[in-house]
C-alpha cells in the first residue's frame, strides 16, 4: 500500500519548475513527501507558519479573521464588534456557519454583524470616542447581552487607539465585560496569530471570572470546536451518553459564562488543536487541569477517540462507552455498506486550515477513499509532526500551496475530490473536478460525530457521484510553451 | 482655464520659525509683487495663518468635517478665509496630540481643496508643514502633483541643519519618482558663528543655494505679538525689506535641483570644520589647559 514516492516527488519538482530560481528554492521547502520514516518518526523538515511569498495566490486569512472569525465570533451571548471601517465585518459575515441556540437579536447575536463603521474622521481623529457610544448603544439596545469583544481592525494599530483604555472604562461603566483584542490583519503571517491573540484575551479578561456551584468528577470542556453546521451538538451528545458533564463548549454555541467557569473542569478535550492549544496549555498550567486531543470525524477515529477519553475516566465511563459504540456500530455499518461501494479508492485532495487536513483523513479511508496529498493553511510544526503518521507512504504534504501548485496538482495526480475553501470551490467545478467546501461544510453538516458522518458519507457520494460531472468534458487548465507563471 | 498655480513649499525643525517666515515673505510677494495667494496650513496645531489673519486660530478644514459630518458635507466658502494682502487661508487642523492620525488628516483636507477647485486662478500655493515628515501623510505637499519647489527655513544651529539634511533625504525620495526640487535654504538667523557661510557650505553640499539670510531682529517678534507680518505692523522697517528680497529671490527663483542628502559624518565633520562642534582632541586639550 502506498504511492510511488520517487514519482511523487518528481511531481512536485516539476511543478516548482516553472517558478523563478529563488520562489522555487524557497517553495520546495514547504513540499515533503511521506516515507516510512517520516511516518515513524514523525519528523518533518517541512517549513511552516513564515510569511507567504509576495506574488503567489495564498489562501490564507489575516489575524482579524482568526480572531472574530474563528474563536471569539460564535460566543454567541455578547457582542462582537468589528472595529474599524465596514468591509472586515460585512464580508465576514455569517461565513463560518457557527450554529447558535437563542433568539437573534436577544440572547443570541452570532448571525449579526456590528462594525463601529469607520469614517475619513474616525482615522483622522481616532476611534475611541465612537467606540464608548457604541458600547452604550449595544448596552441599550441589547440588554440581555452579557459582554462586548473589540475586534480590532488594521486602522486601529496603525492610528494607535487605545481600545484597551476604552474597554477597562465602559467596562466600569455597564458593568460587563468589555474585552480589547488586538488582532489586527497586519500582524504575523495568518490568521494563525490571530487564535492565539485571541485566546491571549479570554486568559486575560475571562478566564476564572465566574464560579459554578456544583463541581462533580466527570466535568469536562469541548474546546475547539465551533459548532459549524452543528458540529459541537453532534459531539457533546455522545460524551453525555457516555455520562460525562460537558460544562463548557469553547466557543460554538458557546456563551460567555462557559468561559468564565472552564477552570472548573476536570478534563479539557480539545478538537482543534490548532486555534486552541494556547488555553489548553495555559488551563493545565494555571489550574492543572489535564487534556486531551480527540478526533470526532468519521466511525473509526471516533471509537477510538471515545475510548481514549473513557480511559481518563472510572470503569462507569468505560463500560458506558462500550454501550454506546455498540448502539452506534451497526448504523455506521451500514452507511460504510451504502456509500463504501461508490466511493471505493477515489482520490482525495485536502487543502483546509490547521486542523482537517489530518483529521477528516480516518472518515474518508472508513469510505475506502485515499487522501493522495493534503496540506494546511496554516499549521505550525507540531500539526505537521501529527500528520506524517496518518498519510500513506509516498503521499505529498505541502504548506501554504498556491492556487497554481494546487490546480497543477489536482489535474497532474488525476484526483476524485478536492476538499478546500470556497476561493478554490470555483476554480475546480470549471476543471471539472468535484469539490467540497471544507471549512463550513459547503453549506452543510454537521460531519462530526455519529450524527455527522451520516451527512458527510451522503455528502462525499453526492459530489463525487453527481451525473453533472458526466455532462461536460475536463477542461485541462494548459500552460501555452514558454508562459511564465 | 486659468494657468497653473506655483505649489511651494516650506519645511523645517520644529520651532526655527518656518511660519513666521513664510507668513512674512508671502506678505510680501502678495503686497509688493501683486501675487494671488493661497496658505495651506498643514500642521494639527493650525497656526500657520494667524499672522495673515489677525487672529487666534482659524477654523480647519478637519474640525468643521468632523462636526458636520463629513468631508463631504463642506463647503470651500467654510473653511477659505481672506486676510492681509488678499492672501487666502486655509487651515487643514487635526486632532488633538496622541490620538488618530494627523498625517490621514492632511491628506484629506488637500484633496478637498483640490477637488472642490480651490486653487484655480491663483498664482501661489504655499504649504506650510510640520517640523518632521514622520510618515507619509507628511510627505502629502511633497508627492507628485504638489508642491514642485520646497524651501527648506534653517539655522547654524546642529539640529536645525541635521533636520535640513533630512527633508533634504525626503524630498530626494519624492524628486526621483515625480517633479518636486529643493528650491533653497532659507537661513533664519539665529546668531550662531560664522551662520551664513556654513549654512552657503551645507547648502553647496545639497547642491542647493542660500537664497536669502534673514538677519534676527525684534520687530519680527514684536509684530508677531500683534498677530501681524512686519510688512502689515510696519512696513518701513528694514526687516520687511529684507522679507520682500527673499520674497523677489523666490518669485525669480530658477535653482530647482534635486537634493544631494550627506551622511551624517559627513555633516559632523563641516560643524568642526567652522569650529561649531569641538573635535574630541581640542575638547580634550581645552579640559587639560583648564586644569583637570
Amino acid at each position: 500500500m502506498g504511492l510511488d514516492i520517487e514519482a511523487n516527488k518528481k511531481l512536485v519538482e516539476d511543478i516548482l519548475e516553472a517558478y523563478p530560481d529563488k520562489a522555487k528554492k524557497d517553495r520546495k521547502k514547504h513540499f515533503q513527501i511521506n516515507t516510512e520514516e517520516t511516518k515513524e518518526s514523525c519528523s518533518c523538515s517541512l517549513k511552516s507558519n513564515i510569511k507567504s511569498r509576495p506574488g503567489v495566490m495564498t489562501p490564507r486569512g489575516c489575524s482579524y479573521a482568526g480572531s472574530k472569525g474563528v474563536v471569539w465570533g460564535p460566543i454567541k451571548d455578547m457582542v462582537h464588534i468589528s472595529h474599524g471601517p465596514v468591509g472586515c465585518g460585512q464580508y465576514s459575515w455569517g461565513t463560518r456557519r457557527n450554529y447558535a441556540n437563542g433568539t437573534l437579536g436577544i440572547d443570541n447575536f452570532t448571525a449579526m454583524q456590528i462594525t463601529s463603521d469607520f469614517q475619513e474622521t474616525d482615522i483622522v481623529f481616532g476611534g475611541d470616542k465612537k467606540l464608548e457610544i457604541i458600547c452604550r448603544e449595544i448596552k441599550e439596545m441589547f440588554p440581555l447581552a452579557k459582554g462586548i469583544s473589540v475586534q480590532s481592525e488594521c486602522p486601529v494599530g496603525l492610528i494607535g487607539d487605545d481600545i484597551e483604555a476604552v474597554s477597562k472604562k465602559m467596562t466600569k461603566e455597564l458593568e460587563m465585560p468589555i474585552v480589547p483584542v488586538r488582532c489586527e490583519g497586519f500582524r504575523g503571517v495568518s490568521q494563525s496569530l490571530g487564535h492565539h491573540i485571541a485566546n491571549d484575551a479570554i486568559r486575560d479578561f475571562v478566564m476564572g471570572k465566574a464560579d459554578l456551584a456544583e463541581t462533580g468528577p466527570y466535568d469536562v470542556n469541548i474546546i475547539g470546536d465551533y459548532n459549524i453546521g452543528g458540529d459541537a451538538w453532534a459531539s457533546r451528545i455522545l460524551l453525555e451518553e457516555m455520562g460525562l458533564r460537558v460544562i463548557a463548549q469553547w466557543s460554538g454555541d458557546g456563551t460567555l459564562n462557559e468561559l468564565e467557569i472552564a477552570h472548573k473542569a476536570k478534563m479539557n478535550l480539545i478538537h482543534c488543536h490548532r486555534s486552541m492549544n494556547y488555553m489548553v496549555d495555559h488551563m493545565e498550567k494555571a489550574y492543572g487541569i489535564p487534556w486531551m486531543e480527540y478526533n470526532f470525524f468519521g466511525p473509526s477515529k471516533t471509537y477510538e477517540s471515545l475510548r481514549a477519553i473513557a480511559a481518563k475516566f472510572d470503569a462507569t465511563i468505560q463500560e458506558n462507552c462500550e454501550k454506546v459504540i455498540a448502539k452506534y456500530k451497526p448504523q455506521m455499518d451500514a452507511i460504510i455498506g451504502k456509500y463504501r461501494p461508490r466511493l471505493e479508492g477515489k482520490k482525495v485532495m485536502l487543502l483546509i486550515g490547521g486542523l482537517r487536513s489530518r483529521h477528516t483523513i480516518g472518515a474518508y479511508e472508513d469510505l475506502g477513499m485515499e487522501i493522495v496529498a493534503t496540506g494546511y493553511e496554516f499549521a505550525h510544526k507540531d500539526d505537521y509532526e501529527r500528520t506524517f503518521p496518518d498519510m500513506q507512504t509516498g503521499s505529498i504534504i505541502m504548506d501554504d500551496p498556491t492556487a497554481y501548485e494546487l490546480e497543477e496538482l489536482a489535474q497532474k495526480m488525476n484526483i476524485d475530490l478536492m476538499g478546500s475553501g470556497v476561493k478554490e470551490k470555483y476554480v475546480y467545478h470549471k476543471m471539472g473536478i468535484p469539490f467540497r467546501q471544507m471549512h463550513s461544510w459547503d453549506y452543510s453538516g454537521p460531519y462530526h460525530g455519529f450524527d455527522g458522518f451520516k451527512i458527510f458519507a451522503k455528502d462525499m457520494d453526492m459530489t463525487v457521484n453527481n451525473p453533472v460531472w458526466n455532462l461536460f468534458d475536463k477542461k485541462e487548465k494548459v500552460q501555452p510553451e514558454g508562459a511564465s507563471v | 482655464m486659468s494657468k497653473k498655480p506655483r505649489q511651494i513649499a516650506f519645511y523645517g525643525k520644529g520651532g526655527i520659525g518656518k511660519s513666521t517666515t513664510s507668513q512674512n515673505t508671502l506678505a510680501q510677494l502678495a503686497t509688493t509683487f501683486g501675487q494671488k495667494i493661497m496658505i495651506v496650513g498643514c500642521d494639527p496645531k493650525a497656526d500657520s495663518t494667524r499672522l495673515i489673519l489677525n487672529t487666534k486660530a482659524q477654523q480647519t478644514v478637519l474640525h468643521m468635517a468632523a462636526e458636520l459630518g463629513s468631508v463631504e458635507d463642506l463647503e470651500l466658502e467654510d473653511v477659505v478665509a481672506t486676510g492681509f494682502g488678499d492672501i487666502l487661508c486655509v487651515e487643514s487642523g487635526g486632532p488633538e496630540p496622541g490620538v488618530g492620525c494627523a498625517g490621514r488628516g492632511i491628506i484629506t483636507s488637500i484633496n478637498f481643496l483640490e477637488e472642490q477647485g480651490a486653487y484655480d486662478g491663483m498664482d501661489f500655493i504655499s504649504y506650510d508643514v510640520l517640523g518632521d515628515v514622520v510618515c507619509g501623510g507628511f510627505a502629502m505637499p511633497i508627492r507628485e502633483n504638489k508642491a514642485q519647489e520646497i524651501y527648506i527655513v534653517c539655522s547654524g544651529e546642529m539640529m536645525a541643519m541635521y533636520a535640513a539634511n533630512n527633508i533634504a533625504r525626503g524630498i530626494l525620495k519624492y524628486a526621483q519618482s515625480g517633479s518636486v526640487r529643493l528650491g533653497g535654504l532659507i537661513c533664519n538667523s539665529r546668531n550662531t558663528d560664522r551662520e551664513d557661510e556654513l549654512i552657503m557650505e551645507l547648502a553647496r553640499r545639497l547642491n542647493t543655494q542660500m537664497i536669502h539670510f534673514v538677519p534676527r531682529d525684534n520687530v519680527v517678534q514684536h509684530a508677531e505679538l500683534r498677530r501681524m507680518t512686519v510688512t502689515q505692523y510696519n512696513p518701513e522697517h528694514n526687516q520687511a525689506n529684507e522679507y520682500k528680497q527673499l520674497a523677489d529671490k523666490i518669485l525669480h527663483n530658477e535653482m530647482l535641483n534635486i537634493p544631494t542628502p550627506i551622511e551624517m559624518d559627513e555633516l559632523e565633520q563641516l560643524l568642526i570644520d567652522f569650529g561649531v562642534v569641538e573635535d574630541e582632541e581640542t575638547a580634550i586639550k581645552k579640559l587639560e589647559a583648564a586644569g583637570h
